[in-house]
């Protein structure tokens, strides 16, 4: 049978022109068609790597920010008492201060008050006694006006002297 | 988990070897079956040779050879659906378009003793002329008049199909390769992205899958007879205007030549594991190897008869049975116009059916040729694993 003997010519321009096509087709198309394959593929999977990297990366950035957020609010609350106790210690230590003052001031008043109050004392002493001799002279000499009452009184006077 | 994978995978290329078979075994079925291009081929040839015997005598060559033309032409008016369907499947020196519009091809010869006739096919007026000590035969194929030996380089029917699709892919493929370069980094568009699919397919799936570590050498090769087989099978589909409708891929000149640059590719790159496989095959006992070395060495040879005899048949089985659909209007309008148009009904409706049937074996095959062949490269540059043997022992 014809179908199944193999041409002479058809085999020749077979084998000559596939061939001819294949190492030009190896050269323009098929090998540069997998070279870019291969690049777009691995250029891919570096793409899809970094993306996975900076994901990696990213979390680890938010949890230095969250690391980060948390020592400022821990510093913001150091600070926050810090200053409360500064302010706490301010205002008792000036309170003290005013206090000491205070009492400085009013124990000088006191020893001021104290000293006037002895002067004024010392003069009213000095004043009754003062009054009180002029006083008893006045007394003295309206008693002993008349000479009766003169001699009552030495008699008085001398009797007690007698009874010692 | 390596393994299972591996199995799993052999077992379904398996079950798809096996569809392949069946598939080629039916096809052949069928064209046992057909006994009316058979018979009449044998008939025909008998008649040349008859011809051959009578035409001793020069001076009637001419008048004879009219005389059994024209009474064939008579006969040839009934229609015999052997010798259409053999003149649509084989080759021929010029292209038939329709009625008696024919395309001329070159007719390139060459004998010792006068060298090369360039000549065109339309110059042997349809077998009736000779050119230079040619003759037209009947079937289609050139003698030389005296029956002396001569070699016939013609640019056939079929020869100009290959040239065409080989240029085709040249215009697709270089496009493509331009297209990657355009698009570089980027998604794939237009042509590319057509393409990019089947040659990501073939170099994974087929060539990495098959080969191993090693495939980037033979990808190249692998997407040519891929590509080739099923751009041409597929313009064989297509049934009209030249250069469609032939049947490249279902003739043994090219199957042969495709499964032949296999065989010497896979032996070219044979390492010495393949061929200790096959001269000192591992765990056999001695005395089976004188039977068993010979089986190996003709599976070596059988593997490209195998290659060959499957496109060959697939693809032109496929033919035949689609001229044999068209037939059958033809068959039944010469006995009665009504039964001719009846039967076009179901003809058509089988021959729309096998089409359909034919675009997914257009594809099968090319896939199967490329499949088998990077499996045969793969069993050749495979590499012996010594440590998975160290292994399992130490295990």
């Amino acid at each position: 049978m014809d179908l199944i003997k193999p041409e002479l010519g058809l085999l020749f321009w077979m084998v000559v022109s596939f061939l001819i096509v294949f190492f030009l087709l190896k050269k323009f198309a098929w090998k540069p068609i997998l070279d870019m394959l291969k690049e777009r593929e691995t250029s891919i999977e570096s793409a899809l790597q970094a993306a996975e990297n900076a994901k990696f990366e990213m979390a680890r950035l938010q949890a230095n920010n969250e690391q980060l957020i948390q020592e400022a609010k821990a510093e913001r609350d150091n600070i926050l008492k810090a200053a409360r106790e500064a302010k706490e210690n301010m205002i008792s230590e000036a309170k003290d201060k005013a206090t000491q003052e205070a009492d400085r001031l009013i124990k000088i008043a006191r020893e001021n008050i104290n000293n006037e109050k002895m002067a004024a004392i010392t003069d009213l002493k000095n004043q009754v006694a003062l009054l009180s001799v002029e006083i008893a002279e006045k007394l003295i000499k309206a008693e002993l006006a008349n000479k009766e009452s003169q001699k009552d009184l030495i008699n008085k006077y001398l009797e007690e002297a007698k009874l010692n | 988990m390596r393994t299972s994978t591996y199995n799993k995978l052999k077992i379904s290329k398996l079950s798809l070897l096996l569809a392949v078979f069946a598939m080629i075994f039916l096809n052949i079925a069928l064209l046992a079956n057909e006994p009316a291009p058979h018979g009449n081929e044998e008939a025909k040839t008998e008649n040349h040779n008859g011809q051959g015997a009578e035409n001793t005598d020069h001076t009637t060559t001419a008048a004879t050879g009219h005389d059994e033309f024209d009474g064939h032409g008579e006969e040839d008016k009934k229609f015999n659906p052997g010798e259409m369907i053999l003149e649509h499947i084989g080759d021929a020196h010029d292209w038939h378009l329709f009625g008696d519009v024919a395309v001329p091809l070159p007719v390139i010869l060459y004998s010792k003793e006068k060298g090369f006739s360039v000549f065109l096919s339309s110059a042997f007026e349809h077998g009736h002329k000779e050119v230079n000590g040619y003759k037209l035969l009947h079937n289609g194929k050139v003698a030389t008049v005296d029956g002396s030996e001569f070699y016939d380089f013609s640019i056939t029917k079929n020869v100009s199909i290959l040239f065409a699709s080989l240029f085709l892919m040249c215009v697709i493929f270089i496009s493509v390769a331009r297209s990657f370069a355009k698009n570089r980094g980027k998604a794939p568009k237009g042509i590319q992205a057509i393409f990019e699919p089947f040659i990501v397919f073939i170099r994974d799936d087929v060539s990495k899958a098959s080969i191993g570590p090693k495939y980037e050498k033979y990808t190249p090769y692998l997407l040519m007879i891929f590509f080739f087989i099923w751009i041409n099978n597929m313009m064989g589909l297509v049934p009209f205007p030249p250069p469609f409708g032939g049947n490249l891929t279902g003739n043994i000149a090219v199957t042969v030549t495709l499964a032949v640059l296999t065989f010497i590719i896979t032996h070219v790159s044979a390492n010495k594991n393949y061929w200790s496989h096959i001269f000192n095959p591992p765990g056999v006992p001695g005395f089976v190897l004188p039977i068993l070395i010979p089986i190996e060495i003709m599976g070596v040879f059988i593997k490209p008869v195998v290659l060959t005899l499957r496109l060959f048949a697939n693809i032109t089985a496929g033919h035949i049975i689609g001229l044999a659909f068209i037939s059958l209007i033809f068959i039944f309008g010469e006995m009665n116009a009504g039964a001719g148009y009846g039967v076009a009904v179901f003809s058509v409706a089988f021959k729309v059916f096998m089409l359909v049937l034919e675009l997914l074996v257009a594809f099968l095959q090319a896939y199967v040729f490329t499949l088998l062949s990077a499996i045969y490269i793969g069993t050749a540059v495979e590499e012996h694993h010594h440590d998975e043997h160290d292994h399992a022992h130490a295990h």
